[in-house]
């Protein structure tokens, strides 16, 4: 990379994020982030794993709250403060992981039916139309139930489900992007269709695919805690796993409140995040909602 | 009576639309079957993904000789070509035999069909009440946009949008069925109907006992959208020249509402109930589950924890059906109803 575009792109950079920073609710989120995925981080080195084991628990059975439990503890003794902190691992790594599959997915796909023209176009606007339409939780959780339960197969589950909504998005963008004369032009000088989607077509969509990202986060992070709470979980205990055994030990219907609160809360808590920064993301990046506000 | 040359052409144009609505609704109505045979398509190759295969699946916890399991095979025409068991497949779907449950030992399509009822109760009163509670809310928030009420309620829709449907079914089941603290339960905690229900017309009564939870939380997360597509909606008709016609030619507020401004932002929103209809689906699986409402729902759950292959088949594909027709018919409505979209 020359200089001249090195120094350019560190400018970009500085603007980004000076027009970030005037976005308050965006900040708000990235804090909110930014604890959540310290804590879970750093699970490993400031707990013991050993609580999570069912065979080796200390407290007693749906304790409420004490000094040795912040927030009492499970069917099986287990503090619940301590499943928040290590379920955080499995619901943002799932979180993240399936949205980027899906935002990989969707942007090719977008592209593609963006750039190509006669059937092609038609195939691909096909079949995002279909996934588009189709209940994704219930297609997830069909294809979570035949993959069998694991970290893996709930991200590819999750992925491949919602990546449609993207896949419109980033079409739209790409059409508007094709239409600009320098795309003509380079196509005169000789670009073949690798070059032109690429080169020019991705990088103008980049900042859409980056905030339509950070808000697919949220809604994996919310389909996964609804897959494994209806029994299609990862097999590694998360949010979304500790609410599913809240319910099968009747925790709500027996007042256990310490049980129920804390992982929706939590996951309330990075969705909003997730949804302030997207939200943050877009105002900065798209420039006709930049003008509005 | 002489035909005015107008006349002639109204009549034509009407007749040249009517007839392109007929062949836009062709189109979809292909684009729909497409849909449908890609649903069946990837049913079968989908539930063909399982480790192992069906026979095993079956014979999980019954000890089976090697002979028995091919006997079994044999049976479910597992031993038969791939294509083979493709078109036997696609048959036995068309003429709605969908296997037979390994749970229940009954035949799924009548497993569904005893299902069907609970289902289609919770989702149309829920939707009936989600859309009625959005669109006042919405339309009321536009018309004040940017006052209090407006506030409020876009945040309170917002709010409730953004939690986990099966979270806040659990939050009502704690505070309003179970009872906490100085709070006695008031609703059912779960099903449809308890084993000593009364009959005759206090079972109504019974029923919507039970149905009040499952019906709140469907409708508190599903209502955001109704409100907001109603709200951006109407504000884009609020600024048109004919609602400051109307306003000038002296109708009161509410005329101007009600009669001009309402009519014409109904539109959408009321497309948006069908083609939204596959995220409600969703949320009434979570929430059949919560409240152990007996329909569709609660069966492809227990399905999964089973696994009831043949179960989670059946209602796979009853539901993906039921959606991709009621997006047809959304996309068909609209369409007829809108002459702006009919020309674009």
């Amino acid at each position: 990379m020359s200089t001249t575009a090195r120094t350019r792109r560190r400018a970009a950079l500085t603007r980004f994020r000076r027009q970030y920073a005037r976005q308050r609710a965006g900040l708000y989120g990235v804090a909110i982030l930014l604890v959540a995925v310290l804590a879970a981080l750093l699970a490993p080195l400031l707990t013991d794993p050993s609580g999570m084991d069912v065979t080796r628990a200390t407290g007693a059975r749906m304790a409420p709250p004490s000094m040795d439990f912040p927030l009492g503890t499970d069917e099986s003794g287990r503090s619940v403060a301590l499943m928040l902190l290590w379920g955080a691992r499995v619901s943002l790594l799932i979180g993240f992981m399936s949205a980027l599959l899906s935002m990989v997915i969707g942007t090719v796909f977008g592209i593609a039916a963006g750039h190509f023209r006669g059937w092609v176009a038609a195939v691909l606007m096909r079949v995002t139309d279909w996934f588009l339409v189709l209940p994704a939780l219930v297609l997830a959780m069909v294809l979570a139930a035949i993959l069998g339960g694991s970290p893996f197969t709930i991200i590819l589950a999750i992925g491949v489900t919602s990546w449609a909504s993207t896949a419109r998005l980033i079409r739209a963008q790409t059409l508007a992007v094709e239409a600009r004369p320098y795309i003509e032009r380079s196509r005169a000088l000789g670009a073949g269709h690798w070059h032109v989607m690429t080169r020019h077509v991705l990088p103008n969509v980049a900042p859409l695919v980056l905030a339509n990202t950070t808000l697919m986060v949220a809604s994996a992070i919310v389909t996964e805690s609804t897959l494994a709470f209806l029994g299609a979980g990862s097999g590694q205990v998360s949010w979304g796993t500790m609410l599913r055994g809240s319910y099968d030990w009747g925790a709500a219907t027996s007042g256990a409140w310490w049980y129920v609160l804390p992982p929706g809360l939590c996951i309330i808590a990075v969705v909003l995040a997730f949804t302030l920064c997207g939200r943050a993301l877009e105002t900065v990046l798209n420039p006709r909602l930049r003008g509005a506000s | 009576m002489l035909t005015s040359p107008q006349q002639v052409r109204d009549g034509a144009e009407e007749g040249g639309a009517r007839r392109a609505v007929a062949r836009y609704a062709l189109v979809k109505l292909g684009g729909a079957l497409l849909s449908i045979g890609l649903v069946i398509v990837a049913t079968f190759f989908l539930f063909r993904l399982i480790p192992g295969d069906p026979a095993i699946a079956y014979t999980r916890d019954v000890p089976v000789t090697p002979e028995q399991l091919a006997l079994l095979r044999r049976q479910l025409g597992l031993d038969r070509p791939l294509g083979a068991q493709f078109l036997d497949f696609v048959g036995r779907t068309l003429r709605l035999d969908l296997g037979t449950s390994y749970e229940y030992r009954r035949p799924v399509a009548e497993l569904i069909g005893d299902r069907v009822g609970p289902t289609l109760l919770l989702v149309g009163t829920g939707l009936a009440v989600a859309v009625g509670l959005g669109m006042w809310q919405g339309t009321r928030a536009a018309w004040h946009h940017g006052g209090r009420f407006d506030r409020l309620s876009t945040g309170t829709a917002l709010t409730l949008w953004s939690v986990p449907t099966f979270w806040l079914g659990l939050l009502l089941l704690m505070v309003l069925a179970a009872g906490i603290g100085p709070i006695p339960g008031l609703f059912p905690t779960r099903g449809m109907e308890d084993v000593d229900a009364p009959g005759g017309p206090l079972y109504l009564l019974h029923v919507a006992h039970h149905l009040v939870l499952p019906c709140l939380t469907l409708v508190a997360v599903v209502y955001a959208q109704y409100l907001l597509v109603m709200r951006s909606s109407l504000l884009e008709e609020i600024g048109q020249d004919y609602v400051t016609t109307a306003r000038a030619k002296g109708l009161r507020d509410d005329d101007v509402r009600r009669r001009h401004a309402v009519p014409n932002a109904l539109l959408p929103t009321v497309t948006l109930v069908f083609m939204q209809i596959g995220f409600v689906v969703g949320g009434a699986v979570s929430v059949e589950f919560v409240y152990s409402w007996p329909g569709l729902g609660l069966l492809f759950v227990e399905a999964i924890r089973g696994p009831d292959y043949a179960v989670m088949q059946g209602t796979f594909m009853l539901v993906c059906v039921a959606v991709i027709v009621m997006n047809t018919l959304a996309d068909v409505v609209y369409h007829v109803l809108d002459p702006r979209v009919r020309s674009a």
